[in-house]
This record gives C-alpha cells, sequence and structure tokens, in this order.
C-alpha cells in the first residue's frame, strides 16, 4: 500500500438497489484502487475491492483493438444502417447515460428496453393494473412496526435493507429498533433471512398467489376454506394471525422480491399483493416496495417513463413510443430473431438469457459497452471498455425507492464514460442521418392501424 | 439567441405596458424586447393576428416523483395520444399526464413559455430537476412541499423562529425551488401516523406535534414574508375537496392578515355546506371566496377550473386522493417521503352529468366571471388535476363566449347548476383580460419582472395567435412562438428545438442553521446530509430571481 491516500466520504454504493449514500471510501490513488469502504456490506466492500482499472484495450472491433473514437464512427454506422435496432441493459449506469440512451432509440426508431423486463417487469405491469401505496425506506425506517419480506434474500441478496433500513435502525416511532417491529418473512424454502423473523411462512412453490388471495379474502372479513393449507402450506389459523397482526399494527410495509414475481402467477403475484396493500389501507397505514436489485434500475425505470410514458419494452419504429412487454421486450425480440442490431449498455445478457436469444446475439452486430471483459462484450462486433459508474464516474442513481442520489467517484479512470461514448454515438448517427428518422407513414394512420 | 426579429402589423396585447389591441411592432434583439431592431432583422407579417407575450402558468403538474408515477400507472392514456418526433423534436405521449418531451412541445404549442410545477417533495427535487431538464422550450421552475415537514414543525412548536425561518431557507434554497407550497398542513402526520386519519379544521391537533394548522400557516407566512420571496407561501388549503370547506378556505385567507399569500386552485376550496337532503352534495362557495379575494389586495388566487374529461389527481394530499379512490376505479398510488409530505394519485373522470362534477365545472366558472381583479384570480385548470392544460384553449372560450358557455350549461347537470350562480353570469372576457390572466397576472404574481410583458427588457417570449371567432381554435394553435427570441414555432410547425431555463430563487440564511438540521438527517433520514443539496449540475441553464433583499442589496 502507498501513502498517497485519498479519503472520499458520503459516496455511493451502486451493486445493489439500496443505493447506500454512506460509504466512506479510503483510495490507494497510486494503485487506483479502493482500500477501504467503511460502512459497506460484504456485497459493497467486494464491489468497491475489484472494480480497480483493468488494462483493456479503449474498444475493440471485431476483436481488433481500436480507439474510442473508431468504435463510436463502427456503432453509429450500425445503428444508422439498421431496421430495427435493440438498445438493452441501462440499469446498471447513470441517469445521465440512460437518458442519452433512450434518445438514441428514438432518434433511430428502434426498440430500447432495460433489465427490468427480466426481474421487476411484472410488478411494472401490476402497478399499472393497480397501482401501488408505497414509502420512500425513511418512512420504514421511522415508521414501520410490521415488515413483510416476500420472496427475497435479503441477508444475501441486500444485506443492509435490514440493518440501514427495514430491521434493526431505530427511527422515529421505533425508538427502540428491532424490538419495535414485528417482522415476517415469506418463501419456499429456509434462506439466510430466516432467522431475522419473528414469523415465517413456508408456502408451497407456486402458491405465492393462493396465500395473498386467501389474505386479500380474510382482511375483507370472508371465510377462507381450511383446505387452503393442503394448497399452500400454510394453515388457515396462521393466515388468520397474520391478518389480525396486520389489522392492528400502526404502519406496516411489505417488501417483495422476485421470488414473487418471477414465478408462477408473475404480474397476477405482484398484483394481489399491491392490492392486499390498498385492502389493508382500510384499516391502517400499509405501504409496499419491490426490492431492486440493479444499482439504477429504479432509474432507469424513471427514465424510460419520463421520456416515453412507459417504464420498459418501448418501440419508436412508428415515429411515437409503444409499449408491449412480450413483444418489445429483450428476450422475446432476440428469441424471434427480429432484431436486427443490439446495443447492450452495462449488462450481460449472454450470460444469463435464454439460449434461442443468446444464439440470436451470435448472428447479429453486438455493440456493447462495459467496465470488463464479459460474455457479452466477447461476441460483441464493438466492445467499449468504460469506466465504472460510482467508482469513476459521477451522476444520478435512483435508489429502489426512487430517492435520487449524486454520484461521488473515488479516482478518474482512463476510459470514457457510458455518457460520453452514447453522446458521441448519438451526434454522429444524427448526423448520418439528417436528424432525427421520420418514418414514411403519416402517424394518424399508424395510430389507427 | 443572437438574431433579431420584428414583428409587424400585429394587434398587440401588452396589459403589464397599458397595451390594449394596439397595432404596433414588437422588436426583439439578443433574446430580449428592444425598442428596435436592425434594417436586416427577420419580418413577421402578423396582419389579422394578435400578439401577446408568452403564456404563463403559475400552477401545474409536469415533473418529479409524483407526475412519474402518475404517467407510469396509465399506459392506457397514453396509447391513444401519440406525440411523433419529428425532423428536429423528440417523440413522447400525451394522455392527462405526457412524457416530458410532449409536455414541454405541447405548452409550446398553445403559446406557453413557462410553467412552474407546484409540488415537490424536497427529496424529490433532484428528480424533478432531471425532468424538467427534459422538458423542452418552456422555462420552469418547482415549488417545494415545506408544510408537512418535521423539522420546520420542531422548530415551529419550540417557538425557535429565527432558525424555523433559516430552515425554511435553506431548504428553498438547496433544493433549488421556486417557491415555498403547503399541501394540506398538518395532514400527513395523521394520515401516516394514525391509521390513515386527516385533518379536519385548522385547530385539530396536529398528531404528537403541539401545533395545529392555524399555527403552522401563521408560522410560513410570518418567515416568507421576512425573507422576501418574489413569490409568497402557496397553499393548498385544509379540507379541499370537501363539502362545505369554503368556511376554512375564508378562515385560512384572514391568517394572512395584509400578507402576500397564494391559494392554489381555489375552485377545489370554495364549496359551500350540502344542499338539500343530500349529505355529501355541495353547494357553490364562490361568490364568498370572489368576493374576499376582490376585498383583500394581499391575497391571490388561480383557480384550479374542472374541466370535463379525462384527468388525474395527483396531491400531496394523500388522504384526498384515498377519498376520491372510490370513485377513480381500480387504480390507486400513495407515496410517503421520510419527514417531508405523503402524495396520491388516481386516473379520474369528470362527467358533466354527475352533480358534484357539474358543480366544480360552476365553480370555476363563477370565481372567474365573479372576480374583479384579473391580475389577482390567474388562470390554471391545477394541470391534470382540474383537466389537462391542453383543455386551455376551451377554458378561454367558455370566458371569452357567452352563447358557447350557455350551450355547454344546457348539457351539464341542471340540479347542481341551479345550486350554483352561474346562471346569472353574463360576463364575457375580453383579449386583454385574457392576456392578464394567462400570462401578466400570473407573471406578477410570480415576481418574474421580465415575464407576461412585451417593454423593452423583457424577454423576447412571444406567441402571435390569428384572430377567430372560436376563441377555441384561435387559442389552440398559436401560428408563432417566440422563446428567448429564437423562433420556435412558426406556421404551426416546430422550426428548432430548445430548451428553456430553470427559475429558482436562492434566499440567503445563517449558514449555522446547517447545525441544527444535520443532526436531524443523521437520526431520522436515509440519506446524508452531505448528499442532500442538489449541486448546480441540475440546473445546466437557469436563472436565480433574487428575494426582496437580494434585490435591494444588489441596487447601486
Ligand atoms: S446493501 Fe447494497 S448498496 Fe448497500 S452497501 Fe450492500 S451492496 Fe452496497
Ligand atoms: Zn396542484
Amino acid at each position: 500500500m502507498s501513502e498517497n491516500l485519498k479519503f472520499v466520504p458520503h459516496a455511493t454504493c451502486t451493486f445493489c438497489g439500496c443505493v447506500c449514500d454512506d460509504m466512506d471510501l479510503t483510495v490507494d490513488m497510486d494503485e487506483k484502487r479502493i482500500t477501504k469502504a467503511e460502512n459497506a456490506c460484504v456485497l459493497g466492500k467486494a464491489w468497491f475491492r475489484e472494480h480497480g482499472i483493468e488494462q483493456r484495450p479503449y474498444a475493440l472491433i471485431g476483436g481488433r483493438e481500436a480507439t474510442t473514437a473508431e468504435g463510436v464512427e463502427e456503432a453509429a454506422q450500425i445503428l444508422a444502417r439498421a431496421r430495427f435496432p435493440l438498445i438493452y441493459g441501462l440499469s446498471d449506469t447513470t441517469c445521465e447515460a440512460q437518458r442519452v440512451a433512450v434518445a438514441i432509440a428514438d432518434m433511430i426508431g428502434g426498440t430500447v428496453d432495460t433489465t427490468t423486463s427480466v426481474c421487476h417487469g411484472p410488478s411494472g405491469i401490476a402497478f399499472e393494473t393497480v397501482g401501488e401505496s408505497t414509502a420512500s425506506l425513511g418512512e420504514i425506517k421511522n415508521r414501520a412496526d410490521m415488515v413483510v419480506f416476500w420472496g427475497g434474500n435479503p441477508a444475501e441478496a441486500h444485506p443492509r435493507l435490514f440493518s440501514r433500513y427495514a430491521v434493526t435502525p431505530k427511527g422515529m416511532y421505533i425508538p427502540n429498533g428491532r424490538k419495535d417491529r414485528t417482522v415476517v418473512l415469506v418463501d419456499v424454502r429456509r434462506t439466510m433471512s430466516t432467522p431475522v423473523a419473528d414469523i415465517f411462512l413456508r408456502v408451497k412453490p407456486r402458491s405465492d398467489f393462493e396465500v395473498l388471495w386467501a389474505l386479500r379474502a380474510l382482511v375483507k372479513g370472508r371465510r377462507v376454506d381450511p383446505s387452503i393449507e393442503r394448497r399452500t402450506g400454510v394453515s388457515l389459523a396462521v393466515l388468520e394471525d397474520l391478518v389480525a397482526r396486520m389489522k392492528s399494527c400502526r404502519y406496516g410495509a411489505f417488501l417483495f422480491g422476485m421470488g414473487l414475481t418471477m414465478t408462477r402467477g408473475r404480474h397476477f403475484n405482484s398484483g394481489a399483493l399491491l392490492a392486499l396493500t390498498t385492502d389493508l389501507n382500510e384499516f391502517t397505514h400499509w405501504v409496499a416496495k419491490p426490492v431492486r436489485g440493479h444499482g439504477n434500475v429504479t432509474g432507469a425505470d424513471n427514465v424510460v417513463s419520463w421520456q416515453t410514458g412507459f417504464p420498459f419494452g418501448v418501440n419508436f419504429s412508428r415515429g411515437y413510443p409503444r409499449f408491449n412487454p412480450g413483444e418489445f421486450t429483450t428476450v422475446d425480440l432476440l428469441a424471434r430473431g427480429e432484431t436486427d442490431a443490439i446495443l447492450i449498455l452495462a449488462s450481460d445478457p449472454a450470460a444469463n438469457f435464454p439460449k434461442a436469444a443468446i444464439e440470436h446475439l451470435k448472428r447479429i452486430p453486438v455493440i456493447s459497452l462495459d467496465p470488463k471483459t464479459t460474455l457479452t462484450s466477447q461476441l460483441a462486433r464493438v466492445a467499449f471498455t468504460t469506466a465504472t459508474y460510482g467508482i469513476n464516474v459521477g451522476g444520478t442513481v435512483y435508489r429502489m425507492d426512487d430517492v435520487a442520489i449524486t454520484l461521488r467517484p473515488a479516482f478518474e479512470s482512463p476510459y470514457p464514460s457510458d455518457e460520453e461514448i452514447l453522446s458521441a454515438i448519438r451526434d454522429r448517427v444524427r448526423a448520418l442521418l439528417g436528424g432525427n428518422r421520420v418514418p414514411a407513414v403519416a402517424p394518424a394512420v399508424a395510430a389507427a392501424s | 439567441m443572437g438574431s433579431s426579429l420584428r414583428i409587424v402589423n400585429g394587434r398587440v396585447y401588452d396589459p403589464a405596458n397599458g397595451v390594449d389591441g394596439e397595432v404596433r411592432d414588437v422588436c426583439i434583439r439578443d433574446g430580449k424586447i428592444a425598442a428596435d431592431a436592425p434594417p436586416d432583422a427577420k419580418r413577421i407579417d402578423a396582419a389579422g393576428m394578435v400578439v401577446m407575450p408568452g403564456g404563463v402558468d403559475i400552477h401545474c403538474h409536469i415533473a418529479g416523483p409524483k407526475v412519474n408515477l402518475a404517467r407510469k400507472v396509465q399506459p392506457e392514456d397514453h396509447r391513444y395520444d401519440v406525440h411523433p418526433r419529428t425532423r428536429v423534436t423528440r417523440s413522447g405521449t400525451g394522455g392527462s399526464v405526457p412524457s416530458t418531451f410532449a409536455t414541454g412541445y405541447r405548452y409550446a404549442g398553445l403559446g406557453y413559455t413557462t410553467a412552474m410545477e407546484a409540488a415537490v417533495t424536497p427529496l424529490g427535487a433532484r428528480h424533478a430537476l432531471e425532468e424538467l431538464h427534459d422538458t423542452p422550450v418552456i422555462d420552469k421552475g418547482f415549488y417545494v412541499l415545506v408544510g408537512n415537514n418535521v423539522l420546520l414543525y420542531r422548530l415551529l412548536q419550540e417557538g425557535r423562529l429565527e432558525e424555523f425561518r433559516n430552515a425554511l431557507a435553506w431548504w428553498i434554497k438547496v433544493t433549488k425551488a421556486y417557491a415555498p407550497k403547503l399541501v394540506n398542513p398538518g395532514g400527513d402526520e395523521l394520515w401516516k401516523g394514525q391509521r390513515n386519519a386527516n385533518i379536519t379544521s385548522l385547530d385539530d391537533k396536529i398528531g404528537p406535534f403541539e401545533l395545529t394548522p392555524r399555527k403552522v400557516i401563521a408560522g410560513f407566512i410570518e418567515a416568507a414574508t421576512a425573507l422576501g420571496l418574489p413569490h409568497p407561501v402557496h397553499i393548498h388549503c385544509n379540507n379541499l375537496g370537501h363539502t362545505g370547506n369554503v368556511a376554512t378556505t375564508l378562515e385560512t385567507m384572514r391568517l394572512a392578515e395584509g400578507r402576500r399569500t397564494h391559494f392554489a386552485h381555489v375552485q377545489f376550496n370554495s364549496y359551500g355546506p350540502a344542499a338539500g337532503k343530500s349529505q355529501t352534495n355541495p353547494t357553490s362557495g364562490a361568490r364568498e371566496i370572489a368576493e374576499f379575494v376582490n376585498t383583500h389586495p394581499n391575497i391571490s388566487a388561480d383557480v384550479g377550473a374542472v374541466m370535463f374529461g379525462r384527468s388525474t389527481i395527483m396531491t400531496g394530499d394523500a388522504p384526498l386522493a384515498y377519498m376520491l379512490r372510490q370513485f377513480g376505479g381500480t387504480k390507486w398510488v400513495n407515496a410517503d417521503t421520510e419527514n417531508e409530505s405523503g402524495c396520491g394519485i388516481v386516473p379520474f373522470t369528470y362527467q358533466d352529468r354527475v352533480y358534484t362534477n357539474a358543480m366544480q365545472w360552476a365553480v370555476g366558472l363563477e370565481l372567474f366571471l365573479l372576480s374583479q381583479d384579473p391580475w389577482r384570480m390567474v388562470f390554471s385548470t391545477d394541470h391534470p388535476n382540474g383537466g389537462s392544460f391542453v383543455t386551455y384553449p376551451r377554458l378561454i372560450r367558455l370566458l371569452m363566449d357567452r352563447e358557447f358557455r350557455k350551450a355547454r350549461m344546457a348539457e351539464v347537470n341542471q340540479k347542481a347548476l341551479d345550486r350554483s350562480g352561474l346562471r346569472d353570469l353574463s360576463r364575457e372576457y375580453s383579449l386583454n383580460e385574457i392576456a392578464i390572466v394567462t400570462r401578466a397576472g400570473p407573471a406578477r404574481l410570480l415576481g418574474l419582472t421580465r415575464k407576461g410583458q412585451l417593454g423593452v427588457g423583457a424577454d423576447a417570449d412571444v406567441t402571435i395567435y390569428e384572430e377567430d371567432p372560436d376563441k377555441e381554435k384561435m387559442f389552440s394553435a398559436p401560428r408563432y412562438v417566440i422563446k428567448d427570441g429564437e423562433l420556435i414555432i412558426e406556421d404551426h410547425e416546430f422550426r428548432v428545438d430548445h430548451e428553456g431555463r430553470l427559475l429558482h430563487v436562492a434566499p440567503d440564511f445563517d449558514p449555522g442553521i446547517e447545525q441544527v438540521i444535520e443532526p436531524f438527517f443523521e437520526d431520522f433520514y436515509t440519506i446524508r446530509f452531505a448528499n442532500y443539496a442538489v449541486d448546480d449540475r441540475y440546473a445546466p441553464h437557469h436563472e436565480i430571481i433574487p428575494t426582496a433583499p437580494q434585490a435591494a442589496g444588489a441596487r447601486p
């Protein structure tokens, strides 16, 4: 370790949707490495430790080393030529970069989609159907005397959700912290999170919807048949006890994860949970919050929504935004072989998408932006190396509760930011197209068809 | 900027400078109105047209966390109302909560060049600023929600009035807000902390605080007056939307005691007691409110008119949205912000056959028609609460065209109309009065001296409408819109894109106040104090409007 240390207080961890902004970092400026991340959880510590500067080419074009400028030219040519281009990812970069990504999709008449379509997309759809009673995390810290975690394992995926926001912290009306809260966990199996709970409901796999619907019925004073236990693994008595507690608490909060949204029922599950939250407000105050994974996936939802009116899976080919999950979501577009070029921003679909989608990725020109070498960058026609947001790049990130936070980068990277590369691509594509691409079909006609 | 323009042959309406329909030239140089323009300046022949300053919307909801939730929750509302891109402008979607780009272009497309987002939580300021940055053409600002702020309550409760004032100034400055906004003062604590209860009178105790709405409102008026803000406290009164609320509204207005205070969307606070057998159907309280405003020059208001059709209730008044959810259909959004605010959203449709909706429509029109000072009773629909801003041209026609109004009156719930005073009112607004309520008046109430007028040195935000006996048509699509001297819309089409400015205030405060605020953050916020203030990167184009002491200090 060198003597050349820099202290960066109040930095933000972007590893998970908790977006903790109380990171006090120590940086070894000679080695360009973060040596200490005070307040970080194990995941955050690893995130900060692993993001030193790697020696990678600025860009690779067809596997050949190139400059960023050459990469921009090649990427712009690909996007300007493409007939059904797609821009995907977005959730691990700044809002500033996300805004440019959507601008490019609009300009070329392509599609923009985010990782929301493969994580909490069903919650987004449920939100569109029934709305949501929700809260900033500080309200949960200050007021929630009952917290229900559903379909998630925060101890391993969002550790500080417990310690900073929702279980142990003391709050304004929760003077004794953990002691003042009833904590419930609902899941299909025991996990590292289970011990935190006062009450653990182990539901049979694929029966979350039935449990939620039974709870709704009980909240509304309807009869539920005891056979519910055979179907769900949870007895009627347990459900009744839970409902009594939920109705009598002062401020209740659901925090739900992909164990609810990505299992059988999907947006029906999220919808049932959000509807249950609404129902409970007849009796006392209740809120619900999807627990988001990627550092700025919430920013991506917000940016795409304010620019287009829709949260993800937005197509611009008719000259205006259209939203249709299943049609304009990335896995579907790729699996059907419709996309003819793709820009992948800070995501690695080649590592986790279904086979048919990955096969198509191998057939089309891929442009990737990532600080690291990934499976996706390895099959890219143009692979840019970028600086890491939150570590080398400033900008804005939204916490899972929609609170926007400004990043404090710890040290400079020799590589450009996503925003810089995307802005250069946007400007070059605009020059190639002579402005926004406007479809020949009159919009009024298109809208009617 | 840079270019020069000379608008000739147009009938000019510039009420701030006493110009009422005279044919005269308007010259523009370097983004400002000028006494003259060089001979080679581009000429716009406005013969047969009306020239006005760009419109100024004093109260609307167009950007920030609650707006984006309202956008996200209504995909069906966007689908039928698309906003296609052009070679130079971005695409978007409309409906009652349009995307940011569509919002900017559509405001400009109606001849509006300034709009104020009326309710942003301090914690949501950064988000609101990001959206405003993506709202093109218009200049914009926002009001920051402070009326349910827990730390401010504590200071007020303990009688630490100087610290209260400093903390208020701090909150306005670090969020880059334009004015302090109170929404249903006291309501949030009961809503969030007492099983969804609400305030019902100015003398209710606010949960655990030794405070009442009366004390809170008076405290804010006092502090804002001392700070000399360009726009005073902007109040959304208690009991909004409730039958019989006119009493609460008048009581609140009296609390101003001669000091400048603005009352938001008063239509929603002008309902008399229930009529007939009904327990809930309100009568009209418009006459009482209009009379009070007419006779109290310190009071100003925007109407918040209701227009029939699709709207979205979105408000910091969470209990109100919860109440309305029973009429709104299936969707309801509630969003609590730590230590600062509540929020409710309900998609809603005003129906002309429904008693209450017809009464609301009538009360809005009555307020306009009974107002004796258009400078202080200005135009708004509380977009999108009373209706979308795209209905403004129709509302203008309702005010300017008695026959049109009568025809519309024949179609609404007649029982409601009988109990309103609308049938007795035959007044028609003149173009000059329209120019006052839609631009000169709001600009003056906002303390925006270079807006809403066409005197030398004013911002060159100019709208040119083709005269038409159908005023709805006339105000729907200006022939030309000029922003900061740039010809944005020519022959009804966008020629260039444009980025407007953020308008905000930065009142001075004793820096020692941060020592009072910071410990509260460590205990009760989930964001660090050091990360709370919004930095200048979020306002790349901005203009700070001075407070009275700052303006006085700057004078040579
Ligand atoms: S909880 Fe998430 S954001 Fe917070 S320190 Fe851990 S990984 Fe980082
Ligand atoms: Zn409003």
